[in-house]
């Protein structure tokens, strides 16, 4: 027996379990009866930690209604935080998939992050990445990523409708655009103002860097021609101008963008929230909407957190909601079978078609991006709370906003430069 | 650190370092061990100038951030695409200039200021520099920062692949520290040290030592942009965030947990600081992480100064059973 | 830019001006006499800042009228509080270490910064100032603009005014100027050093938490406002001179101009017109405008 030899092999050996116990190695579950682990990836920490924080009750709301598995599979959610940067949020998604090892992931929330994240996923092609509900236009509509399933609709979707009624039914000749300079922001702007500007209207642009706190000079420069201020900004930002505008003796008609008229805005303590109310947004959700759909999920939702969520479900809540509808469905439809390079389920995926809380349709176009409606909604204070009312409804938006694709992609990216301020001539 | 024992201690560490991917997971390899060496190179540069020069410099991680963005610019398949179609034989060594150049800028500003303003100059430069970027769009995509660089490839393999980066990095590593240990020893390195510890008596000597100060962060900025190459490859891209103020922090508390004594001592808090980012989940709550690591850097910060080198020195005395003595300031 | 846009710009600036000199002022104090770079100090600014808040906000919803004015001395005595507790517990044992002090107060403001989020949570906070300053005012030349503002300037004005006096009407002024010029003859002439060291860091570390209460009223109170308020009153610093209050006064009104011309004129870059402010004074004149050379 040559001593040396064994322990040399002990020490390996022990090194390597060592390495295994510490890094959790487990093997692939192959097994029926193993658990699905889901990774699950929000903005915890950073400028949209509340929105990243409503994204986990409602995550726990659906998964609680569905006792805790789909497919016949008990559900592991591994959870991870970023803080809307797209290294850190890159860096958490390869933890999650390199080293917690889970079988597909579910974020993030941020545009930037979205960015990322679809990049990282061409790298697995074998895993499903859905995302939580970041918002930015080229995520699904350029550098296109066969396995990154978007359930809910970029920025630019979000805005549908809501240019024409500003110019046809406001009856309004000219707007100042307040925007954060980052690229949610510019899908949104770009949504507002191809339809705007092709109906006629004048727009002028003050952008903003994100993190912006003093607003006075951009308040300033809204020229005094202008009859309605629209505002596309998010998170703390959105706060800061609102009750800098106020203090500035502001009163023009306001527009929001769909994180402005939210209830991570709204539930927020503050002077913004009297000027806010009689906003105009659009979104794909809104406070108040006739659906008995939406009245229960919305009583359910603030008998299971009280005061812990906010006075109703936000816009990030409600899109990871949505998103794990998508992904609990197609769980369903494969019976947990994630064997043969997950292509099963991502064709689940890719063939989803079910209804979302608001009542809406959704669908994956062949981007696997999402189809669904958008609700045009206004700031209403009832029972002492602000809250948003939806008003008009725009079915089956897709991403190129119905124009042919080639055409949209000719348009270019939306960016700071790039409005989509094309007047008819 | 004993000048004698320092080069076989290096090699026997060398030698581990290439032999323990084969008994550790490749997620250890790559996301602990090689992030660790690309941290600790660029966090030993601030090393660098702290023990050689006297200086501590918060700009490394930006100087690391202009090699990496020139390079996202330059390359092809970078997405967005703003000058692309340079190959990566080209846009490496147009990186590395960028950041020595940024280096002797950095160096030239603060050229007349010391001690505690240099830090405080050079964080407020790396700062603006970082807002800078984050502000242009037609250069460097503002926010989103450029995408999709995905790394040269290294004898017809992929950068991506965890053993080709963990080896290059390991290797690229390995020849800036000994690059140091044999610079600090040339003429150069001589009277940046005897500036460190007396500048009229250099200036005297008839050494001009604003030009060694500025040449200093220049070799310092080299250094740092090497990491910051790396950095970007790692991350298949990079973006303002990576080069801001909590990354700038970052990495000086990874020089000074490992200890500003010694080169060494950046790699060493670089590994401890990526041990608890990824284990800090397990270890307390992950979302308290920053609370951890601020603990025991405060903790190192006030119990010993020269980091985990100069606790090990402490621990290697008091274990000899000779009285703690204060070592001389001798050259290393 | 018209005439009247170019009057409501300075005017922005010079109330920015307020608020960063409000803040600005007890870095430079704290430096001035015990040559420590306080790096947490954002972390008291934003530490008073939510004491000040949890005080507020059971009083507001009460109606009660004085709620914004106790937030102010809550924040001024918490920040105060904690200077001092900095300062005797870890700071005052290592006089003289400059770098030691620059690191141990940044481990600080990590720490601090980590515990406030995990105690107060992510949402964005705001004070309501007393309705008779919120809102606008005619002001000649530019219009309605915003109260509170104005405000910031009487409260910057009466900061500065305060601090005059105490450091040349007063003993404990005497004691600080002679120990800035020589701290071992101050001590050599019987005072009691270290007592007066804490006098300054708690009053220092107290007019960050009164910034702390006015600038939440100002601008929202969120993750990352500590390292925001730290650069600006580094870079106050660095421009009008450290230790010198007419000096950081100068900056203060540097600084805030150049950010709200900046961002009036190209708001992209409004942020490279400060820091090449600094660059400049770096290159001429490195001790800063008022400085005294190091």
């Amino acid at each position: 027996m040559d001593f040396r030899m064994d322990r040399r092999k002990l020490l390996l050996g022990a090194a390597g379990a060592g390495a295994v116990a510490t890094t959790g190695l487990k093997l692939p579950a192959y097994a029926q009866n193993a658990p699905i682990r889901i990774g699950w990836l929000s903005t915890l920490e950073g400028p949209f930690a509340t929105g990243g924080q409503d994204a986990w009750r409602c995550t726990q709301m659906i998964l609680e209604e569905n006792n805790n598995q789909a497919g016949g599979r008990r559900i592991e959610m591994v959870r991870e935080s970023s803080n809307a940067q797209a290294d850190v949020a890159l860096a958490r998604a390869r933890k999650l998939v390199e080293q917690d090892n889970v079988d597909f992931m579910v974020g993030p929330l941020s545009g930037a992050e979205g960015i990322a994240v679809r990049d990282y996923s061409r790298t697995r092609p074998n895993q499903a990445f859905i995302n939580g509900g970041s918002g930015a236009a080229d995520t699904t509509l350029r550098n296109v990523s066969p396995n990154f399933f978007r359930f809910n609709m970029d920025g630019t979707q979000w805005m549908a409708g809501l240019g024409n009624y500003v110019r046809r039914v406001l009856n309004v000749q000219e707007v100042a655009v307040v925007a954060g300079d980052y690229a949610f922001p510019y899908a949104q702007v770009f949504g507002f103002s191809l339809e705007f500007c092709r109906a006629g209207g004048r727009a002028t642009y003050l952008w903003s860097p994100l993190g912006t706190t003093d607003y006075s000079s951009i308040i300033a420069r809204i020229p005094r021609t202008a009859g309605a201020l629209v505002v596309i900004h998010g998170g703390s930002d959105g706060l800061a101008f609102m009750t800098q505008y106020a203090q500035a003796g502001g009163n023009l008609p306001l527009i929001g963008g769909s994180i402005m008229a939210d209830q991570s805005m709204l539930s927020a303590r503050g002077p913004h929230r009297r000027l806010m109310v009689g906003m105009v947004s659009g979104g794909p959700l809104a406070d108040v909407n006739d659906d008995p759909r939406w009245v229960e999920f919305t009583n359910r939702y603030r008998q299971r957190w009280g005061r812990e969520g906010f006075n109703s479900v936000s816009i990030h809540g409600y899109n990871y909601y949505v998103a794990m509808q998508g992904t609990l469905a197609a769980l369903n439809a494969v019976r947990g079978d994630l064997s043969g390079n997950q292509q099963n389920f991502m064709r689940a995926l890719a063939a989803s078609d079910y209804t979302t809380p608001m009542g809406a349709r959704m669908r994956l176009d062949h981007n696997r991006q999402a189809i669904s409606d958008v609700f045009l909604n206004r700031i209403e204070e009832r029972g002492g709370q602000a809250v948003t009312v939806a008003f008009e409804r725009a079915r089956d938006v897709n991403q190129t906003l119905g124009v042919p694709e080639a055409q949209f992609l000719g348009l270019g990216s939306p960016s700071r430069d790039n409005t989509g301020c094309i007047a008819t001539s | 650190m004993n000048g004698n024992r320092i080069i076989p201690i290096s090699l026997a560490l060398l030698a581990i370092m290439a032999v323990l991917p084969a008994v550790l997971p490749p997620f250890f390899t790559g996301n602990i061990l090689g992030r660790a060496l690309v941290f600790g190179i660029i966090a030993m540069s601030l090393t660098f100038l702290a023990t050689y020069g006297g200086f501590v410099s918060l700009a490394q991680m930006m100087i690391a951030g202009v090699a990496g963005y020139t390079v996202a610019v330059l390359v092809p398949g970078a997405a967005p695409s703003i000058v692309g179609g340079v190959p990566y034989a080209l846009a490496i060594p147009l990186g590395l200039l960028a950041a020595t150049a940024m280096g002797l800028l950095v160096g030239l500003i603060a050229v007349r200021t010391q001690g505690i303003y240099l830090l405080m100059i050079t964080l407020a430069l790396a700062v603006g520099v970082q807002l800078f970027i984050q502000a242009n769009i037609a250069w460097f995509n503002g926010y989103e920062g450029i995408r999709n660089v995905v790394g040269p490839d290294v004898f017809g393999m992929p950068f991506r692949d965890t053993y080709v980066f963990y080896y290059v990095t390991l290797a690229v590593a390995a020849i800036l520290y000994a690059f140091i240990l044999y610079f600090v020893r040339t003429p150069f390195g001589l009277v940046l040290q005897g500036m460190r510890d007396n500048v009229r008596r250099v200036n005297a000597l008839g050494y001009h030592a604003a030009t060694h100060r500025v040449l200093a962060f220049g070799v310092a900025g080299f250094i740092a942009g090497c990491g910051g190459l790396l950095f970007t490859f790692y991350n298949i891209g990079i973006s303002p965030g990576s080069i801001g103020l909590a990354a700038t922090v970052n990495i000086l508390i990874m020089a000074v947990i490992g200890g500003l004594g010694h080169p060494i001592g950046a790699f060493i808090g670089a590994l401890i600081f990526v041990v608890f980012d990824t284990f800090a989940a397990d270890l307390y709550d992950r979302d308290r992480f920053n609370t951890l690591i601020g603990a025991v850097f405060l903790i190192i910060v006030l119990v010993s100064p020269d980091g985990v080198l100069g606790l090990a020195k402490r621990l290697r005395t008091a274990l000899r059973g000779k009285p703690a003595a204060v070592p001389a300031e001798a050259p290393r | 830019m018209t005439g009247g846009l170019a009057a409501t710009v300075v005017l922005n600036g010079l109330t920015l001006a307020a608020l960063y000199f409000i803040v600005a002022s007890g870095f430079s104090l704290i430096f001035g006499l015990m040559r420590t770079v306080n790096m947490a100090h954002g972390s008291l600014y934003m530490l008073g800042a939510y004491v000040g808040y949890a005080v507020f906000e059971p009083l507001y919803d009460q109606d009660v009228w004085y709620a914004w004015h106790v937030a102010i001395l809550a924040g001024i005595a918490s920040a105060a509080l904690f200077g001092v507790l900095m300062q005797v517990t870890v700071l005052g044992w290592m006089q003289g270490q400059e770098l030691r002090q620059a690191l141990v107060t940044i481990g600080v403001s990590i720490i601090v910064a980590d515990q406030l989020l995990a105690f107060f949570g992510g949402t964005s906070r705001q004070f309501f100032a007393p309705d008779a300053i919120f809102g606008s005012t005619e002001v000649p030349g530019v219009g309605r603009y915003p109260t509170f503002r104005l405000v910031q300037i009487g409260i910057a004005v009466a900061v500065g005014v305060a601090l005059w006096l105490l450091l040349n009407k007063t003993k404990l002024g005497l004691m600080i100027r002679a120990g800035v010029d020589d701290r071992q003859m101050l001590a050599a002439t019987g005072v009691n050093v270290p007592l007066v060291s804490l006098a300054v860091f708690a009053l220092g570390a107290g007019l960050a938490g009164l910034g702390g209460v006015i600038g939440s009223t100002a601008q929202p109170l969120v993750q990352g406002v500590d390292a925001r308020f730290l650069l600006t009153s580094l870079v106050v610093v660095i421009v009008g001179g450290m230790g010198s209050i007419a000096g950081t006064a100068i900056g203060a009104v540097l600084v805030g101009l150049a950010e709200q011309v900046g961002q009036a004129m190209f708001p992209t870059y409004s942020v490279i017109l400060t820091f090449a402010i600094m660059a400049a004074v770096l290159a001429v004149r490195p001790q800063g405008i008022l400085g005294r050379p190091a």
